[in-house]
């Protein structure tokens, strides 16, 4: 054991020897310092490693992800950050998905990786400040090895390639060098990182390192993993939101082959949203799959609605107008600057509009499932996607009353997330499955428990539907003067621990443009009442609020007869950094949006939008530290209408990994394409009435662009994340660019459902 | 473990087992997967899918939606594209079965196809990609320059957006396949 180097108040580096010569260095949360790492972590077990580098007496180098990835492509993307700093050979570096760290600090937890959650966008900021000196560190102490072998100052040496060479050409290779490396002291304070023009990996393109194992179907999700003595789990779950089972007959499911048992589930009363079942539930237990599935169809089941029948999508639409109608006070105003009812009396022209978007829901491609498999007394572990492995750890814990160190939280990849794994509520289902009363034969058994996707539609925390209406005064040099925006939605903030003063945090951004931009701007959150449960979905405030805002801009440039792109750039004036207080702030620089809007602009050829047959649409926004920009091109034939060209600008920093990155904008633009083109989650006498993708829409839509031109803008601000960044302003650029090809306005998602009832 | 005031785990009646008729034993549907004989003689209408998956353990298919919307269990039924999770096992006497598992050849050399995915990095979550490449083999088996239209009739979905890399993935193993002529 060589020693530890402090980075920050709370975190540090540590450096160990492992067997057979290993070097390893790993990042450590002050939490847990203070205690050994395991002697596991120093065998060959390496699947227990910490979020550690370690290079193997062979010249493979082992890094440890700590952030899930659910497709992100996290996990390429933070081990090339740490595989940079020691100068790897990519082709030597293997990469572990990590499982939860966490510790037992006399009976609390201890999480010894830091944050471990993935879907705010904050997995490579938070790895740009601390995974590059564990890098940086490895690379100092196996020049130090290497220097004293070739009997030479360290510092006339060079690393490249997993190679350290001296000045005269001598080289050796860095699994030459672990097993003198791992017991020197390291230097007091961390080694410095590289300097950017140093950078080898970071900023090349490179695959995903899972491809090779996707595209032979040798990847295990957790839906693959075998678990050849668990009893399959499938679930049906009351289809009346807050509704509750009134009566269960068992006895034909029972007959069935293979089905075991049959037993019931359901919400605890007292725990929060995504800690606990969503739904009252009956699960059949049993050996197969098919026969879980069979069973399930034979049970005779009565569910009983709840107390409130719930409020179809027209209801709430309706309550939504009556509010702004009739001008009631807002549950909370969140933004006010100057006085926007002044504004109104000495504006030369007012416009207003609202905009509908409908409730969504996840549908991951891979469904939620986990293995659970828990030793009363003794052990738990579970293997699942998340996107907050913490949480999984916190109900697993509760309902087996185990200690921390005897919890172990397995996190693979995931087969999508978008904010649906951030909840846990199919493992609160597995645990009390697995702690359920049981025949003795089936005591101890794992629980390998499967969504099916008419439950994983029905049963979701949807992105709440949201309703805007926004209203401007515009002077008579078509400046805007005032803005006043307002939504209306059931807050996806519910049963969190939220604070009903607080509700509206997850639905509007107090500094999203124009605010800054117009001196008179107030915006206003209204509270919905609704039965359904909700949460986040991929960045959703900013999906929404783009929608509404980029098409009122749009509305307001075509009825003062300006180019959208000239009025865009003329509201956000000369650069300037406003005030951001949320995600990605404390700032946003206008200029670098400005900048993404005129690289989408040159790329489409812009200055065809008037006379161009085919429609073209605009529309720009910022989130999480990133600088979004589309432009698409849409033509209409009669009937039908086909995104023609899609392009998108972005602006995150410094790319670490730009064919990664390009796959991201092009996947989310797709994505975002996709959901306002097409889908939508509707309400009837109560109940979700989607049960399959194609109800609820999803298709491979002859619609959307063969193709997304991404432009990256080069840059060398430290990078932010971007999983998400190719949302919010694809769907308005879509309806701004359906305005021009066919003269409607849809104000309405799904887009073209609402466009057949206008024409 | 015992909760006060917990639902979970309220055992039900008449739970037990032992009233179950075991099915009569019936003559093995006999099948080749990946070039491996095998008989199954569980229920013949399990889906194909869960014969892979939790029979033979081959989980390159995925399930995704019981209902073949979603296109994720596509494999290949005497060359041709089916989805697993509703095609029944009676329905398979005597047929070849190519799952992703299979689309190497025997020495591990990858299928243009696969290769083409690597290149064009058409991964994202990679839930669907096994799905998306045993339908691109089919079309490709019929279409040797396929066009955008044939492309676009996949119904496989993904729901990452991958779908303009799967797109130019399938060209990019097209020409490959053609040059290897």
């Amino acid at each position: 054991m060589a020693g530890v180097i402090k980075l920050s108040r709370r975190r540090f580096l540590q450096v160990m020897a492992g067997t057979a010569g290993a070097l390893l260095v790993g990042v450590r949360t002050a939490a847990a310092l203070d205690r050994p790492p395991p002697l596991a972590l120093l065998g060959d077990a390496w699947t227990q490693l910490g979020p550690y580098l370690r290079v193997d007496g062979d010249g493979r180098i082992f890094i440890g992800v700590r952030d899930p990835d659910n497709g992100e492509g996290t996990s390429t993307s933070l081990a090339r950050i740490i595989a940079e700093e020691i100068d790897a050979d990519w082709q030597h570096v293997v990469v572990l998905p990590l499982g939860l760290g966490v510790e037992d600090g006399n009976g609390e937890p201890r999480f010894t990786y830091g944050r471990q959650r993935s879907g705010d966008a904050t997995s490579i900021p938070a790895a740009w400040a601390d995974l590059r000196q564990a890098g940086a560190l490895a690379r100092w102490l196996l020049l130090q090895a290497a220097a004293r072998r070739f009997g030479v100052a360290a510092e006339s040496l060079r690393s490249e390639n997993g190679f350290v060479i001296a000045g005269d050409g001598r080289r050796l290779g860095y699994g030459e060098l672990t097993a003198a490396a791992a017991q020197l002291t390291p230097p007091d304070k961390a080694p410095a990182v590289k300097n950017a023009d140093a950078y080898r990996l970071i900023g090349k393109p490179v695959g995903d390192i899972d491809a090779h194992a996707v595209v032979t179907g040798r990847l295990p999700y957790a839906i693959d993993h075998p678990a050849d003595d668990a009893l399959v789990a499938v679930l049906s779950r009351c289809p009346w939101p807050g509704g509750q089972l009134e009566s269960i007959d068992p006895a034909e499911a029972l007959k069935v082959p293979g089905v075991l048992q049959v037993l019931q589930v359901g919400p605890e009363k007292d725990q929060m949203a995504g800690m606990t079942p969503l739904a009252p539930a009956v699960a059949v237990l049993a050996e197969t799959t098919w026969a879980a599935l069979q069973g399930r169809a034979k049970l005779k089941i009565t569910w009983k609605p709840g107390e409130r029948s719930e409020a179809n999508a027209g209801t709430l639409e309706l309550q939504a107008n009556a509010l702004f109608d009739t001008n009631a006070p807002p549950t909370s105003t969140v933004r006010n600057d100057g006085d926007i009812v002044a504004a109104r009396k000495k504006a030369a022209r007012a416009l207003e509009s609202t905009y509908y978007q409908p409730w969504i829901a996840h549908a991951t491609a891979e469904p939620l499932n986990c293995i659970v498999r828990v030793d009363p007394g003794n052990s738990a572990t579970v293997i699942t996607a998340s996107q907050a492995p913490r949480q999984a750890y916190t109900i697993v814990q509760r309902l087996t009353g185990l200690r921390p160190g005897q919890i172990d939280i397995q996190v693979p990849r995931g087969g999508g997330g978008f904010g649906r794994r951030l909840d846990h509520d199919h493992l609160a289902e597995a645990v009390m499955l697995a702690v359920a009363d049981k025949p003795d034969k089936l005591k101890n058994r794992p629980i390998k428990l499967l969504w099916t996707r008419d439950e994983d539609l029905g049963h979701d925390f949807y992105r709440p539907l949201a309703v805007h209406r926004l209203n401007a005064s515009i002077d008579n040099r078509r400046r805007i003067t005032g803005w006043h925006q307002r939504m209306a939605s059931p807050s996806s903030a519910v049963h969190r621990g939220v604070p009903a003063d607080k509700l509206w945090t997850s639905e509007l951004m107090p500094d999203a443009l124009p605010a800054g931009l117009v001196a008179n701007f107030r915006s206003d959150w209204y509270g919905l009442e609704s039965l359904l449960p909700r949460g986040e979905w991929r960045g959703a405030p900013h999906v929404t609020n783009a929608f509404a805002v980029e098409c009122f801009i749009d509305e307001i440039a075509h009825a003062l007869k300006q180019d959208p792109l000239t009025y865009r750039l003329g509201l956000l004036g000369d650069p300037a950094q406003l005030p951001y207080n949320g995600r990605g702030g404390p700032t946003v620089d206008t200029g670098r949006l400005a900048n993404v809007l005129r690289l989408v602009a040159e790329r489409i050829d812009w200055k065809r939008w008037l006379r161009s047959e085919n429609g073209l649409g605009i529309a720009c926004y910022y989130a999480f530290g990133g600088y979004v920009a589309h432009a698409l091109e849409v033509s209409n034939n009669g009937d039908a209408i086909n995104v023609e060209r899609a392009v998108c600008a972005v602006d995150v920093g410094r790319p670490v990994n730009p064919l990664g990155l390009e796959g991201q904008v092009m996947g989310a633009t797709m994505d975002a394409l996709m959901t306002a083109l097409n889908l939508s989650i509707t309400i009837k006498d109560g109940q979700v009435q989607q049960h399959t993708l194609r109800e609820y829409g999803m298709t491979n839509a002859v619609q959307l662009p063969n193709e997304v031109e991404v432009i990256i803008v080069p840059s060398e601000a430290d990078p932010a994340g971007a999983s998400v960044l190719g949302m919010p302003s694809a769907a308005p650029a879509l309806a701004n660019a359906v305005f021009r090809a066919t003269a409607i306005r849809v104000r309405r998602l799904p887009l073209l459902r609402e466009l057949a009832r206008l024409r | 473990m015992a909760q006060q005031g917990l639902p979970a785990g309220t055992s039900l009646p008449a739970m037990t087992t032992e009233t179950i008729k075991p099915d009569p034993v019936r003559q093995g549907i006999e099948i080749v997967v990946n070039d491996k004989r095998y008989s199954h003689t569980g229920d013949a209408q399990m889906p194909l899918l869960w014969y892979l998956r939790d029979v033979l353990r081959l989980t390159g298919a995925k399930y995704g939606c019981d209902k073949g919307e979603c296109g994720f269990c596509t494999v290949l039924v005497d060359g041709h594209a089916v989805t697993a999770c509703t095609t029944p096992m009676a329905h398979l006497e005597g047929k070849r079965i190519t799952t992703v598992e299979g689309l190497a050849d025997d020495n591990g050399t990858l299928h243009p196809l696969q290769q083409a995915w690597i290149d064009e990095d058409a991964i994202l979550c990679g839930y669907c990609q096994p799905g998306q490449l045993m339908a691109a083999a089919d079309l490709l088996a019929r279409q040797k320059n396929p066009s955008d239209a044939d492309i676009d009739k996949i119904g496989t979905l993904c729901r990452c957006g991958s779908y303009p890399r799967v797109r130019k993935a399938i060209k990019r193993a097209a020409l490959a396949m053609k040059d290897k002529k």
